[in-house]
């Protein structure tokens, strides 16, 4: 009964690929247009900026590396150090010494989150964690300004390495952190299928996936395409090979480290060549309640100097330092007052963090900690206000405002103000 | 099915292309004959008819009237109208989802879409809640959320870990096939002592919700999940300090660790070893002398951030004291921390908190393990009438289920509309519940979904099978290398996880074409091209195809030179990763 609708004339293989290179013409379209428009090629060399984060989860104890109170109770057994700078800071730092000119240490952050994930949390986003919006991190914020100027980027803006970082709130999963791991490896990037396969099948699911965002379901949906978009492109760009950081020469792994947190800087400077906007590098293990000085001086400080200095002065040397700004900081401090387990407890009230680059005069130290270390002297400084000062560092503008779709306005750096110093 | 001809003619007419091969064609008819007598409509863009729920027609519990009608009146105050009902087949997937943890078959789609009765919704949660042929699923489910609860994704994979993953699993496993009162259930992990590993001596897998808990750091890591998990009160700001936000104080926070001083969990090595490796570990209590060395008025000392010491005392939250004596024969401190807890409301509000969240995606509070004073509560009423029903109804999860899932929040669907597209709480609104919220699946959800429906990891034995599983499961998980263990998946909607939806094992097994696989089933099966992709579309989403999807497919079957097996595949791959696949809405 249906033989009279059969037809088969047969479409054949040119014909069908013309149909899906249209479509997919078409489907491309609505990302890389709305980037072409706002793109010149002076603004492209105008803003070059990147930014790495170097983020020491647990909380380090910064009073043993960039605040020492040598000879008080508090002070433990390290001892200061001269550097290029007109600072001191821990013995076991050496090679950071060297490089100190180029960084300045605020010694007056004063914070009040001491729990691990409220503190992370908040470092990450000058926000305090609230029950209603989620406020999207550093790299997230930084990637969601910078990346219009970026419309040849096809690696994602905000690579995590290492760790996990924070979240994107409410900009949403495409800005999300891009996780791998230090050896820049990325799992599941073997397609084992011929590209134009992959196109036919980016057919039929970009068919399904669009109708189901034309049912008004959720923004989610919306944000799932997008990321759909940066797999392919992922998936198919040869920018990828900046994460190929075993192809760097022995000399220059040997020189950052030869552990995850070395290879992971390494791999950062590899990101910040390619133009990609913001890194996270993680070192883990800074929650050290007990026997905390045998940690830091055989351990976590020996790998943070010679990575972090590696990179400071290898970024110096090839012409980047002056656009990539530099961050070091954890979630809090540790408390001045040694437990009884040789350790240090949590302490948010008086601590340090570390910048430089990107414009950040360097080699100072703004604020202070009076003589125990339990109190900041002087201006204290938030997360907001390092925010603040990062984001200028990078040419974003401290009025940008992100607005809720009900209507709420939300400041950039939650309002933070710049820190004394850090300029010009 | 006599109009359809004409209608199909003008239909490959409209795609503007010549239908182009005999298989095409021919199928779309054979599938209408076919499949009219379980799904009706011949396209999923066509119109449905609309669903009811139950509500009206069953004798349900009381409670899902409560819910209703504070449900109403919280869309009457802020000028919300909810969503319509949901359609059968998308409710149905995703109750699936929520109560057994993975999408429901062909089959399943094709019994519920058979079933005319008008108690159908309600039939549904029955089956899936009491019916044998669940029990054991469900019970995995559930103790596969639990085990995260309790002891994270990581619990158990960490080095020299005194956690079975496998013994925790196997408690709550028993605990949910048997529907032990959750009051019961709280009771016995608080409480635990035994080993932790199955098949040792003494075993008993309550005992890894603390093995790893009460050793280090004086036990605060035990203090701070209790509170935490079974009572919602977070606890572990309060170690350091005063907490800024709210009541609870320093002094509260070592008094109630004080419960878990008497604790140990001792390592027991692999036999025949010498300083060998940890086999598993064994949760004792033992007497506690205290820090003041007085074993018949074991205290423990803190310091405030001024530097003064003070002195604590077992005492619960409520302000209730116990004996003070360290001796385990005379004051139990743990047994005694477990009975205290059973009479406080804490306890109820934290569970119901949590399976309201569970099913609709947020709880009366956010993050929904904080119930302190300082956080704002959305429904406080109906979330305290719920709580203490809840008590009343001597804790018994499977009647929880009935009356969320019942009510009209769980029912309506997840299409926004203009009346309600405002009540969107990823934008810094408090949840109002008038359409259900769209969220992406677990990791375990769509790992059982694949494993279900395209019998993907079904090589080996279980506990291959379990091990495999495990293995996937822990690609996801990051470590923030605190001593606390923190964690967080990257199983979030990010492009790691589509990466391994593009090109993942897990994937490409699902999508085999070797033989003995589901997919090279259905290609060798009876029936058409058109057919099996119906099939597929039902299968993976719980829906027939619609014009444009068919098309594509007939597309891509040309690009595969008629291979059906091959066009299966390339959609099967595009289901799989589609938004309508992986989120549950």
């Amino acid at each position: 009964m249906w033989s009279q609708f059969v037809t088969p004339t047969g479409m054949n293989r040119r014909h069908f690929m013309s149909h899906m290179a249209g479509a997919s013409a078409l489907l491309g379209s609505s990302l890389s247009l709305g980037h072409s428009l706002q793109v010149h090629a002076d603004t492209l060399k105008k803003n070059r900026k990147s930014c790495v984060l170097l983020w020491m989860g647990g909380g380090p104890s910064s009073m043993d590396i960039w605040d020492l109170k040598p000879g008080t109770d508090n002070g433990g057994p390290f001892k200061p150090i001269s550097t290029s700078g007109d600072v001191q800071i821990c013995e076991h730092m050496p090679l950071m010494a060297k490089q100190m000119h180029h960084m300045s240490i605020i010694r007056s952050m004063s914070t009040r989150e001491a729990d691990h994930n409220r503190g992370r949390y908040y470092m990450h986003t000058g926000y305090v964690p609230d029950a209603n919006v989620d406020y999207p991190s550093y790299g997230s914020v930084v990637a969601h300004e910078l990346m219009n100027q970026r419309s040849n980027l096809d690696i994602p803006p905000f690579v995590s390495v290492g760790g996990a970082s924070e979240g994107p709130g409410f900009l949403g999963m495409a800005w999300a952190p891009f996780g791998v791991s230090s050896n820049g490896r990325i799992r599941n990037m073997e397609m084992k299928v011929e590209q134009d396969r992959l196109a036919q099948r980016r057919i039929a699911l970009e068919t399904i996936e669009n109708s189901f965002i034309g049912q008004n379901r959720g923004t989610v949906l919306e944000d799932h395409r997008k990321v759909l978009e940066k797999t392919y492109s992922v998936l198919t760009s040869a920018q990828m090979d900046a994460f190929q950081v075993e192809k760097e020469p022995e000399a220059e792994k040997e020189k950052y480290g030869k552990n995850g947190f070395g290879q992971g800087c390494l791999l950062a400077r590899r990101l910040v060549e390619a133009g990609v906007p913001f890194v996270e590098v993680d070192l883990g293990g800074w929650d050290n309640h007990m026997d905390i000085f045998r940690t830091l001086s055989n351990d976590r400080l020996p790998t943070l100097d010679k990575a972090m200095a590696a990179l400071v002065s290898d970024l110096d040397q090839r012409g980047l330092l002056q656009d990539t700004a530099i961050v070091w900081m954890g979630e809090f401090g540790r408390t001045p007052r040694i437990n009884a387990d040789a350790g240090r407890d949590h302490w948010a009230r008086a601590w340090s963090v570390v910048v430089g680059g990107a414009g950040i005069k360097g080699g100072q130290a703004i604020g202070a900690t009076n003589e125990d270390g339990t109190q900041v002297e002087g201006d204290p400084y938030s997360s907001e206000d390092l925010m603040a000062s990062v984001c200028h560092a990078l040419g974003i503008s401290l009025e940008t405002t992100f607005t809720s779709k009900n209507g709420r306005p939300m400041k950039i750096a939650n309002s933070g103000k710049l820190i004394k110093g850090l300029f010009g | 099915m006599a109009q359809n001809p004409t209608r199909l003619k003008s239909l490959a007419n409209e795609m503007g292309i010549s239908v182009s091969n005999s298989l095409f064609a021919a199928f779309v008819c054979l599938v209408a004959i076919q499949f009219s007598h379980c799904f009706s409509p011949l396209y999923a863009d066509d119109a449905v008819a609309k669903p009811k729920s139950d509500a009206k027609r069953v004798n349900l519990p009381i409670q899902v009237e409560k819910i209703d009608k504070s449900m109403a009146s919280t869309w009457a105050d802020f000028k919300l109208r909810p969503s319509v009902i949901e359609e059968d087949t998308k409710w149905c997937r995703r109750v699936f989802l929520d109560v057994i943890g993975r999408i429901p078959t062909y089959e399943e789609f094709a019994e519920f879409a058979k079933d005319k009765s008008p108690n159908k919704r309600f039939s549904l949660v029955d089956r899936l809640i009491n019916d044998d042929r669940y029990t054991e699923e469900y019970a995995n489910h559930w103790s596969t959320v639990w085990t995260n609860v309790l002891i994270g994704r990581n619990g158990g994979m960490e080095d020299r870990s005194l956690t079975s993953r496998a013994g925790m699993q196997k408690y709550l496993r028993d605990c949910f096939a048997r529907n032990k009162p959750y009051n019961d259930m709280v009771y016995e992990l608080v409480t635990a002592t035994g080993t932790t590993k199955p098949g040792t001596e003494g075993f008993n897998g309550a005992t890894n919700f603390l093995a790893m808990k009460v050793n280090e750091e004086d036990g605060t890591q035990a203090t701070a999940a209790v509170s935490r998990i079974f009572l919602g009160l977070q606890v572990q700001c309060t170690q350091c300090h005063n907490h800024p936000f709210n009541q609870w104080k320093q002094q509260k926070f070592w008094e109630f660790n004080a419960f878990f001083r008497q604790t140990r969990a001792l390592r027991r090595f692999v036999p025949g070893t010498v300083n060998g490796d940890v086999d598993h570990a064994e949760l004792i209590n033992q007497d506690f002398a205290g820090e003041g060395r007085r074993p018949e008025q074991a205290e423990i000392y803190f310091q405030l951030r001024n530097g003064l010491t003070k002195v604590a005392y077992p005492v619960f939250l409520d302000g209730t004291e116990i004996g003070k004596s360290g001796y385990v024969s005379e004051v139990n401190r743990r047994d005694e921390v477990g009975k205290l807890m059973m009479s406080s409301p804490f306890l109820d509000k934290a569970i119901v908190n949590r399976m309201w969240a569970h099913f609709l995606g947020y709880g009366f509070t956010k993050p929904i393990d904080d119930l302190g004073p300082h956080n704002p509560t959305t429904q406080a009423q109906l979330f305290d009438e719920l709580s203490s029903d809840f008590r009343a109804s001597s804790y018994d999860l499977k009647q929880l289920i009935v009356w969320i899932t019942m009510s009209q929040p769980y029912q309506i669907s997840s299409k926004m509309t203009k009346d309600n597209e405002s009540d969107d709480p990823t934008l810094g609104e408090a949840p109002k519940f008038s359409h259900f919220y769209t969220r992406q699946m677990s990791a375990e959800q769509l790992y059982q979904s694949l494993s279900v429906a395209t019998q993907a990891n079904r090589k080996g034995s279980l506990e291959e099978q379990q091990k495999r599983r495990e293995d996937w499961m822990r690609q996801f998980v990051v470590a923030f290398g605190t001593d606390e263990g923190d964690e967080t998946t990257t199983f979030n909607g990010s492009i790691p996880q589509s990466l391994m939806l593009f090109n993942g094992e897990l994937i490409r097994e699902a999508i085999s074409l070797e033989s003995g696989s589901w997919l090279h089933g259905l290609a060798q099966g009876k029936g058409n091209g058109t057919e099996k992709i119906q099939h597929l579309f039902i299968a993976g989403l719980g829906r027939r195809p619609t014009k444009k999807e068919v098309e594509v497919a007939s597309q891509i079957l040309v690009a595969r030179k008629n291979e059906v097996g091959g066009m299966l595949q390339d959609m099967w791959w595009a289901i799989l990763n589609s938004n309508e696949f992986i989120f549950n809405h």
